[in-house]
């Protein structure tokens, strides 16, 4: 049977970590779909088609997927799901809303958040904030996956699959899309940049984020912080890097000002080279951290920036 | 308007997780556990509808053994008006979790449900959606404000790159992010009256709700170790390390 995997997508591109879930999908099997879900996103279809592994897009292009409404785009999944072996979605924010809900509707469990494939019903997957790696069977016919993308090589492009029109309008009148205010920047998204400079509480107010950005510019990189951070209102949370927000896993991770609790460490420790700036030499930052230096982040930052 | 809350029992958000000598699970015994942060959001959400005027009656749930009813005394300190225990011993899955509080749901008739994103512990993020599902209600996911209107809620929820506002018809389904609310400190007269408070225990037997395995734990392991790299004395020696070193930038 076909794995259904579920692209991440604004309508307009298709978004990376879709990229990921279909090299974890083709570990679990080979006949691989990809459902465009959206409205006027026959750009999106297009570029799903040019993934590599992919048989067949399922392009379902009706205004009532606009928003990615759970209400409507779970059961649309669960009608087409009926006849897949594995439904797979990025674990992103849309994928973690709607992934549930397609389970229950199906009366599936779902494995969330795998980062490695053992078979095709084994999987692993962190708990306890990455203090701990479960590995799991899935015992259900139907089996229900979010995938870290940071687990996952993105796979590669060069494709003509075909794209094949859904003709399934749901409708659920539950839930209605009011507004989106999505935070516009040239930077690279967090998920996927190559370099990530993150602040912590040491930053003390969000003015003083302007010197992350200013090395972030420098490196082609994104700004990230602590939930401590962004608790004490410095940043919005969508920048938030640790266990309850954005998981990274950059060539080059730079913590400044952050202590590195457990629950931080979770969202970056598989990152290849960690730094951490910090002038407390005793924060757990620095037993994780390749190269760290104690010193106070408003004197090392400025400098590094001058220096890159 | 009559509010349900979920809440579970994890272990406490600054203890130190140990894997067992066997790997067949995490060893909780002796560990200190707590509220779920992200369910003590939820509750404390309640209490201020409440508080406001817009809800008459906060009921907290819990499933899980007989020591689960120290997390609905804690809700009830921060203000539940009463507790509802679903007695199970099985470490259960999201799905039965589910199906579980659907039954409790059916019950109660509540006009809000108010439940955690997330519990620290499985970190699985599924129990809001599912229940929502199962009782074909609507999700507002992740939320960061709540705003309850009439007959509507509008819920502002955190997603990738920003926020977003959707309006849910009533009865609705919130899970909560961490930015909803900054929960209180039960004070000591409010944990004393908690305990006077209501707290009935019900089973999935009595609740009539037939539960299946869906997935089965093979192992546990501890993470790879990263291990503590060097300390550099300047930026200079940094900038060096990382270019010629890591080759990184």
């Amino acid at each position: 049977m076909a794995i259904l995997i579920i692209a991440e997508h604004d309508n307009c591109t298709l978004k990376g970590a879709t990229l990921n879930t279909v090299t974890a999908a083709a570990q679990m099997g080979q006949d691989l779909h990809l459902l465009v879900a959206g409205s006027n996103c026959q750009n999106v279809a297009d570029e799903a088609a040019s993934v590599e592994g992919i048989s067949k897009v399922l392009l379902a292009d009706n205004s009532v997927y606009a928003h990615h409404l759970a209400e409507n785009t779970a059961q649309l999944i669960s009608q087409l799901g009926t006849a897949y072996s594995h439904i797979l979605a990025p674990a992103t924010s849309n994928g973690k809303n709607i992934l549930p809900r397609v389970a229950a509707l199906l009366d599936v469990g779902q494995i969330s958040d795998i980062t490695a494939v053992e078979s095709a019903d084994t999987f692993q997957r962190p708990i306890y904030a990455g203090n701990a790696i479960a590995t799991l069977q899935s015992l259900d016919n139907i089996k229900v996956i979010t995938v870290r993308g940071t687990a996952f090589e993105a796979a590669s492009t060069g494709n003509d699959a075909p794209i094949e029109n859904v003709d399934l309008q749901i409708e659920s009148n539950l839930s209605s899309f009011v507004s989106e205010e999505i935070a516009q920047s040239d930077r690279p998204e967090l998920t996927a940049a190559k370099v990530v400079i993150s602040g912590g509480r040491g930053m003390g107010n969000s003015e003083s984020f302007t010197l992350l950005e200013q090395v972030a510019d420098k490196l082609g990189g994104a700004v990230g912080a602590s939930r401590a951070a962004v608790d004490a209102g410095f940043v919005p949370n969508d920048i938030q890097v640790g266990q309850t927000g954005k998981i990274v896993a950059p060539d080059l991770y730079i913590a400044v000002g952050i202590s590195g609790a457990i629950q931080h460490l979770a969202g970056m420790k598989d990152s290849k080279i960690i730094v951490a700036i910090n002038k407390d030499e005793e924060a757990p930052i620095f037993s994780v951290a390749d190269y760290g230096l104690v010193a106070d982040l408003f004197e090392a930052v400025p400098e590094l920036e001058q220096k890159l | 308007m009559k509010i349900l809350v979920a809440v579970k029992r994890v272990i406490d958000y600054n203890a130190k997780v140990r894997v067992k000598a066997d790997n067949s699970d995490v060893d909780l015994s002796n560990t200190k556990m707590a509220i779920n942060p992200f369910c003590e959001i939820a509750v404390e959400e309640a209490v201020r509808l409440k508080e406001a005027g817009s809800a008459q009656e906060v009921v907290a749930v819990s499933v899980g053994p007989k020591a689960c009813q120290e997390q609905i005394r804690a809700a009830l300190a921060l203000g539940a008006d009463r507790g509802i225990q679903v007695e199970t011993d099985d470490n259960l899955e999201s799905l039965n979790v589910a199906k579980l509080l659907a039954q409790v749901v059916r019950d109660e008739q509540p006009d809000l449900i108010i439940m955690g994103k997330q519990a620290i512990d499985s970190d699985n993020n599924q129990t809001g959606q599912m229940l929502s599902a199962l009782l074909n209600m609507p999700q507002g996911t992740f939320a960061s404000e709540i705003n309850l209107q009439e007959g509507e809620v509008q819920v502002i929820r955190e997603i990738d790159g920003g926020l977003q506002t959707l309006g849910l018809t009533l009865p609705a389904i919130i899970t909560t992010d961490l930015r909803l609310n900054e929960p209180r400190y039960a004070s000591l007269p409010n944990i004393m009256k908690a305990k006077r408070k209501p707290l009935a225990v019900v089973t999935p037997e009595t609740l009539g709700v037939e539960l299946k395995q869906h997935s089965k734990l093979l192992k546990v392991t501890p993470p790879a170790e990263r291990s503590a790299g060097i300390l550099v004395s300047s930026v200079d020696e940094l900038i060096e390390k990382l270019k010629n070193q890591a080759k990184v930038i």
